[in-house]
């Protein structure tokens, strides 16, 4: 099940399963706090050498100041955070091998696009002849030749971020923390960009750690995603494990789109539960639960709405079968969402592909349908 | 343009006579041929030509030149690092205080300032002159810069040092190559201020100024007291001129600035 990001090359990239592995990034018992405002709790991460790592989480859980302390503006409060085995504590952001492209860009406004661009070229070690070359690569990269001597203030605003990502980048860092590099961009624009950053992590190696608002960008672009909340992680796991087994209803309705209908437990068999939701139905029968859950304790169920079929006639082959009436349709072009109100008064969403046209389609409005859905298709979360 | 009310343009032709006659009639009878001050006896130049000749005005303008322009820049310099540790040095302790204290000296009266100064030279044995006079100049017009710079320094967006610092520049070159560039104009501004200001203060520098140096401002008082020449005249019409041009370009300056940062800003926000 915890398949991890499907990635073109053969070995499977998954270091955090290897015990022997050692990570680039330890966050050990870090907290941060600013006067009595607790930003970060007690947080222990490892984020492994060539990771495309994504912090996911609501606005002021703390993804930005986890980034300062990487860089090096923020000093933890207490415990520690390792680079490369390397105790960061007293070690001044021009010394680490870390850049950081800004929430806020942080574009020179003084300079042109292309010296923002060189500015840390010019303070590596890089030969000086090597520059330009490098300043006209990053240029090319995000589409930028044409605005290399306009300054910060005569540019748009994705081409501003698209200055902040290539002066980001410019130094080839170990280390890259990129907070919301991709918001202010066009859908195309950001996804070439995506695809243009996993390129780049492929050639040279490099860890990102990446902020994101976006779930569908951290889906596509990350090995793995953490979902915070509240300056404390809720999970970190693979794109799919996220979405598939989230262990939380935090990041459960966090993540996409879902059902959640509380109930109580009880088992039926190894690893197989029924939840009761209501009086007087059948009670959803799940298996494959991978924890134990307590005799007759409070749960919650949590099924994503493309896991449930709608059908006119009870469904043959999927284990749960519940009748209800349609709500509401949302029409997506592609995609149709059902809002169906069981008869207890719980409402289910249950998305399907529009296969025939709307006109075809056999239930509507008011109608009484069935939902299905397999036995293993949701997962039950305690918490 | 709208036009002024009745009200208003008198309002403003009294304000106005009121702050800018006396400088007019001393500007005008400069050029009086008379040597009496009160009588208008044609147009001339010869007392400008008179003044050139008069070795004692030339000396005394030549110290007050250098006295403005030394102080002005070491106030310049001292007061851009105290703007800079106050603002952006994060909390220490007595911050406030010391934020307090460095406007002091701007409601301190004059004499007050001269005295204590004074009272310090004559304490560690520092023979009153040029120097003396530039160390007293240069200590409250830091206070002046340090408030320009200051401000400037509030509004100037922490995370481009940070940015700086995250491209691997020192704290120093950090401050040289982005701050120092951004915040140019206010500096520029201060610097300007503390010219003038220096230029035509009289009060403290009569305090710490010796026999062998004396500014201008002290020069032409003393020679008023003796009678009003049509030479002191043409030297205040020319020092008007100087402290105008200062002023005024110290007003466009910050003007302009205030204008491209908010476009600036506008933009990169
Ligand atoms: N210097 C500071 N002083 C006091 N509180 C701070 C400071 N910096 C951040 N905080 C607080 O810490 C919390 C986390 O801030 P942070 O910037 O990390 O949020 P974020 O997850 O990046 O949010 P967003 O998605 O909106 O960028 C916020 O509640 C914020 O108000
Ligand atoms: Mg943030």
């Amino acid at each position: 099940m915890a398949e991890p990001n499907s990635k073109p090359n053969t070995t499977v990239f998954a270091p955090w399963t290897d015990p022997d592995a050692v990570p680039l990034i330890r966050f050990r018992n870090v907290t941060k706090r600013f006067g009595d405002f607790t930003a970060i709790d007690d947080l222990t991460l490892d984020i492994y050498e060539r990771e495309f790592f994504a912090l996911l989480g609501p606005s002021g859980c703390g993804k930005t100041t986890m980034m300062r302390m990487l860089a090096g503006f923020e000093n933890p409060t207490e415990g520690r955070i390792e680079i490369g085995g390397q105790d960061m504590a007293n070690v001044p952001p021009n010394l680490r091998a870390v850049n950081m492209m800004f929430q806020s860009y942080a574009l020179f406004p003084h300079l042109s696009v292309y010296d923002n661009i060189a500015f840390g070229l010019k303070r590596s070690d890089m030969p000086k002849e090597q520059i330009p070359d490098r300043v006209n690569e990053m240029l090319r990269l995000t589409r930028l030749e044409r605005f290399a001597k306009r300054k910060p203030h005569q540019i748009s605003g994705g081409q501003r971020q698209r200055v902040a990502l290539a002066r980001s980048l410019a130094k080839a860092p170990k280390l890259l923390l990129l907070d919301e590099p991709l918001g202010a961009l066009d859908k195309k624009l950001r996804e070439e960009t995506q695809f243009e950053l996993m390129d780049i992590q492929e050639k040279t190696g490099t860890t990102f750690v990446i902020v994101t608002h976006d779930q569908e960008e951290a889906m596509t672009v990350a090995s793995r995603v953490a979902v915070m909340d509240a300056g404390v992680i809720k999970q970190v796991d693979t794109p799919p494990a996220i979405y598939e087994t989230p262990n939380s209803v935090y990041v459960a309705d966090f993540i996409g789109d879902v059902n959640l209908i509380e109930g109580t437990a009880a088992k039926t068999g190894e690893h197989a539960y029924e939840i009761t939701y209501a009086e007087g139905v059948d009670p959803i029968k799940v298996t494959e639960c991978e924890h134990e859950i307590a005799e007759g304790a409070k749960v919650t169920f949590a099924i994503r709405p493309e896991k449930i079929v709608v059908t006119q006639d009870p469904p043959e082959d999927r284990a749960n079968a519940m009748q209800g009436k349609i709500i509401d349709i949302g029409y997506l072009g592609n995609l149709s969402t059902y809002h169906v109100e069981l008869p207890g008064g719980q409402m289910v969403k249950a998305t399907m592909t529009n296969a025939s046209r709307i006109s075809r389609r056999d239930y509507t409005w008011e109608d009484t349908v069935w939902l299905g859905f397999r036995s293993s298709a949701g997962v039950v979360l305690s918490e | 343009m709208r036009r002024l009310s009745w009200f208003n343009a008198t309002s403003l032709t009294i304000g106005f006579a009121f702050l800018y006659m006396p400088m007019i009639i001393l500007v005008v009878y400069s050029f009086n041929e008379s040597k009496l001050v009160t009588v208008w006896a044609g147009f001339s130049t010869k007392w400008y030509g008179e003044l050139f000749r008069n070795e004692a005005f030339l000396d005394a303008a030549w110290v007050t030149l250098r006295v403005a322009v030394f102080s002005s820049t070491l106030a310049t310099i001292l007061g851009t690092a105290a703007a800079y540790v106050l603002v952006r040095g994060g909390k220490f302790f007595g911050k406030t205080l010391f934020s307090g204290m460095i406007y002091a000296p701007l409601v301190m009266p004059d004499v007050i300032l001269g005295l204590s100064l004074l009272l310090l030279f004559i304490a560690v044995g520092l023979d009153r002159g040029m120097l003396t006079i530039i160390l007293a100049h240069t200590t409250f017009a830091m206070c002046y810069v340090a408030v320009v710079v200051s401000s400037r320094l509030v509004s100037f967006d922490r995370s481009l040092e940070e940015a700086a610092l995250d491209l691997g520049c020192t704290p120093w070159d950090a401050f040289r190559s982005v701050t120092l560039p951004i915040i140019a104009p206010a500096v520029v501004s201060g610097w300007l201020l503390g010219f003038t200001l220096s230029l035509d203060d009289l009060v403290i520098a009569s305090f710490t100024s010796g026999p062998s140096s004396t500014t201008l401002p002290i020069k032409i008082f003393s020679a008023v007291r003796l009678g009003v020449s049509p030479e002191i005249n043409a030297l205040s019409s020319i020092l008007i001129g100087f402290v105008t041009i200062g002023v005024i370009t110290f007003s466009i300056s910050t003007k302009r600035a205030v204008v491209r940062r908010k476009r600036e800003e506008n933009a990169v926000m």
